[in-house]
């Protein structure tokens, strides 16, 4: 029998015992319901803490320093080091560096941790507190989505964001800062210009030249004042190499053209003797996919510098998750697997109803395939039918558990999250998976079917 | 109007047995029958109940298999071919017709009469027209997209000749088809089946134990005792009672 009349004559007999197939079904779509709400809790909760992993900027992000080291040990090697440094010495890490970083392959952008202490000025007040450079893409990691006020207008605007502790420090009332201005009162690292040759030289420049050997830097201070735009509650942080450590926040570019000193300077000036070219104390480069921190990591390793990333981090989450579903798929197959034992009673009691049915099409010419397949067909069909109902029944518990749960944590003055989640993956493979119960519970009843005698079929009433 | 047979036998049963096993006993149902059916003949196995002559048809008809002994249907040994071949000699050369008439409850009449053309996977453009010349043939084509339950016995039973018709079987086998009917919708029934022959050239096996109705319409009366062969008779009376009897059953 081709595969159109034989779905067409399931389904036909599956309507005729409306009821009966009903039932069963809807047993199919409760086991399916439950695996998909067990697993959509399961990727759901792993979706969402992915997603504020991914969005720290931790799992995506190589850290990387100077091989130079913050000690003043100059170029002598680590222990680890010891032999790729005698080869090789170890390279500053600077503007040309971060340059090369974010030419490498999969690399999103790279750019400098620049942390340095400054004086707020605001209202006549001084506030001593510390001061961060926020790169652009910042502001999709998440870290403001619940700022008070906005973001910074562009990369280079001259604003700034207040952490609200800090906040509270210049006004209790937080949300009347937006729009105020503040000075920030910081040390700037100062380049002289370079000498005209053609200017006769007084006798400051003269004892100069031999301090400096013809170079030099020199720390003044300075002033900026930035318009504040916002106010965030927590700190857009989080941890190693990350946004923290700042209380207020500042455009990088607009960091990067105050040109504040850093604590490495004085230490960098002296090992270059006497060079005044800058350099940074870290850099974060940032990966496309968390999957490329490694390749990434080995590249610029062979550049010559210290790297560090959280990626064995993400791992180990992957696999807790992993355990974590497997448990649930198997809690949620259970109820599944009960339902398969409805479908196998109703089409047992399906060949003793239509015995003489099965005798009938034996005499009209069905072979024991044609008996066999029309009876799989149908449990086939009742799989599919309860797979589909169980999706959305299985959607609809998730959407439920989503809805209270972000009802529960708005009460008590939290962001409402997602906790279960449907990708197409998990309702195609729960649909799938219906089918292939169904069928499995579909092979005995087929087969006593199929190996039915016509001639006592015919005569069973 | 008489009915051309040819020289060569449609059907060959030779030494054919079907025994039963009932515990320790074993029943013998059909008993070491040989019998020869050409082509274009209507014959009649006639007998008392427990004659064997149902489990004779079935053997026939391929629905069971001979314990021993051989039926050749058009060469082939219908003891010896495999349960799929077997399945499509059904199919394929084959019509049968229930006392119960058998047409599935659920089905409109055109879907059961459609069942077959399923079965041999013949395409659905061409299924519809077969349907409907079937229905025509035994005068029921207005009532196709009924229901068994709305039919009457009759009405169900010239039904279950469509179905056995439309698949153009070369044999049609009716076990016991006037049993569930009153004697003027039996005789029609008769009427059709003989009518049906005459226009297809078809062979007809039908088992009955009304000797009257047998004697008015099979050309040929083959009778069973015990599970075995007891007469084997010629009926030259048929042709004369057909010619009649179909002329006043034609609308």
């Amino acid at each position: 029998m081709k595969t159109r009349d034989l779905t067409e004559l399931a389904f036909r007999n599956l309507r005729e015992a409306i009821l009966r197939n009903s039932l069963t079904t809807l047993g199919v779509a409760v086991g399916v319901a439950s695996l998909v709400a067990m697993l959509s809790l399961g990727v759901g909760l792993q979706t969402l803490a992915s997603q504020k992993l991914n969005k720290s900027g931790l799992f995506d992000a190589v850290f990387v320093s100077s091989k130079r080291g913050m000690r003043g040990d100059g170029d002598r090697p680590r222990r680890n080091d010891e032999k790729s440094a005698k080869s090789e010495p170890a390279k500053p890490l600077d503007e040309a560096a971060r340059l090369e970083f974010e030419k490498l392959p999969n690399v999103t952008e790279a750019y400098a941790q620049i942390r340095f202490l400054t004086e707020v000025r605001f209202n006549g007040g001084s506030f001593s507190t510390n001061v961060l450079g926020m790169p652009d893409s910042a502001r999709n990691t998440g870290s403001f989505d619940a700022i008070t006020g906005k973001y910074f207008s562009s990369p280079t605007a001259d604003e700034a964001i207040l952490q609200s502790e800090f906040a509270k420090e210049l006004n209790p009332q937080t949300a009347q800062l937006v729009g105020q201005e503040i000075t920030l009162r910081y040390a700037q690292r100062h380049e002289p210009p370079p000498a005209d040759p053609n200017k006769p030289k007084d006798i400051d420049d003269e004892l100069d030249d031999m301090m400096s050997g013809g170079g030099g830097i020199s720390i003044v201070s300075h002033d900026k004042k930035l318009r504040i735009v916002g106010i965030i509650d927590t700190d857009p942080s989080a941890g190693v190499g990350g946004f923290g450590g700042g209380r207020v926040f500042i455009p990088l570019k607009t960091v990067q053209e105050m040109h504040p000193a850093q604590g490495g300077d004085v230490g960098e000036f002296v090992r270059a003797g006497g060079s005044a070219k800058p350099t940074y104390m870290a850099l974060t480069v940032r990966a496309k996919s968390p999957k490329n921190v490694l390749a990434i990591e080995e590249a610029i390793k062979k550049m010559g510098f210290n790297t560090f990333s959280l990626l064995d981090a993400t791992r180990s989450l992957r696999l807790v998750f992993t355990v974590f579903d497997l448990f649930l798929g198997l809690f949620g197959s259970l109820a599944l697997t009960v339902a398969s034992l409805g479908i196998i009673n109703t089409l047992v009691m399906a060949i003793l109803e239509r015995r003489r049915e099965i005798g009938v099409l034996k005499a009209l010419g069905a072979t024991d395939r044609d008996v066999r397949s029309l009876f799989f067909a149908e449990a086939g069909a009742m799989g599919l039918v309860g797979g589909i109902c169980g999706v959305v029944i299985g959607w609809l518990i998730g959407a439920a558990l989503t809805w209270g749960t972000t009802l529960y944590l708005k009460r008590q003055d939290l962001p409402g999250v997602k906790i279960s989640y449907v990708p197409w993956w998990l309702a195609a493979g729960a649909i799938a998976f219906a089918v292939i119960v169904s069928l499995v519970a579909g092979l005995y009843p087929a087969a006593r079917a199929a190996k039915l005698n016509p001639v006592e079929a015919l005569r069973y009433e | 109007m008489t009915t051309p047979t040819s020289d060569q036998p449609l059907i060959q049963a030779l030494n054919v047995a079907r025994h039963y096993q009932l515990g320790d006993s074993t029943i013998p149902a059909v008993n070491d029958i040989s019998l020869e059916i050409r082509t274009g003949e209507f014959v009649a196995l006639l007998g008392s109940s427990g004659s064997g002559k149902s489990t004779f048809l079935n053997l026939l008809a391929g629905l069971d298999r001979p314990t021993s002994g051989a039926i050749h249907v058009r060469g082939r040994n219908l003891a010896a071919i495999d349960p799929v071949e077997l399945a499509r000699y059904r199919r394929d050369t084959v019509g049968m017709v229930f006392q119960s008439f058998n047409l599935l409850p659920r089905m409109t009449l055109a879907e059961n009469v459609e069942l077959p053309l399923r079965l041999a996977e013949v395409d659905r453009a061409g299924r519809a027209g077969r349907v409907q010349s079937a229905l025509e043939h035994v005068r029921l084509a207005a009532r196709s997209r009924h229901r068994p339950a709305e039919l009457s016995g009759g009405e169900q039973q010239r039904g279950a000749i469509a179905r056995a018709l439309v698949n153009r079987p070369s044999i049609l086998f009716a076990d016991e088809p006037t049993g569930n009917l009153d004697s003027v919708n039996g005789e029609q029934i008769l009427l059709l089946l003989r009518e049906i022959q005459a226009d297809l050239n078809m062979t007809i096996i039908m088992v009955t134990h009304e000797r009257p109705l047998a004697e008015q319409f099979a050309s040929r009366i083959v009778t069973l005792g015990d599970g075995k062969l007891k007469s084997d008779t010629a009926n030259a009376a048929a042709s004369v009672h057909t010619s009649t009897a179909t002329n006043e059953a034609r609308p």
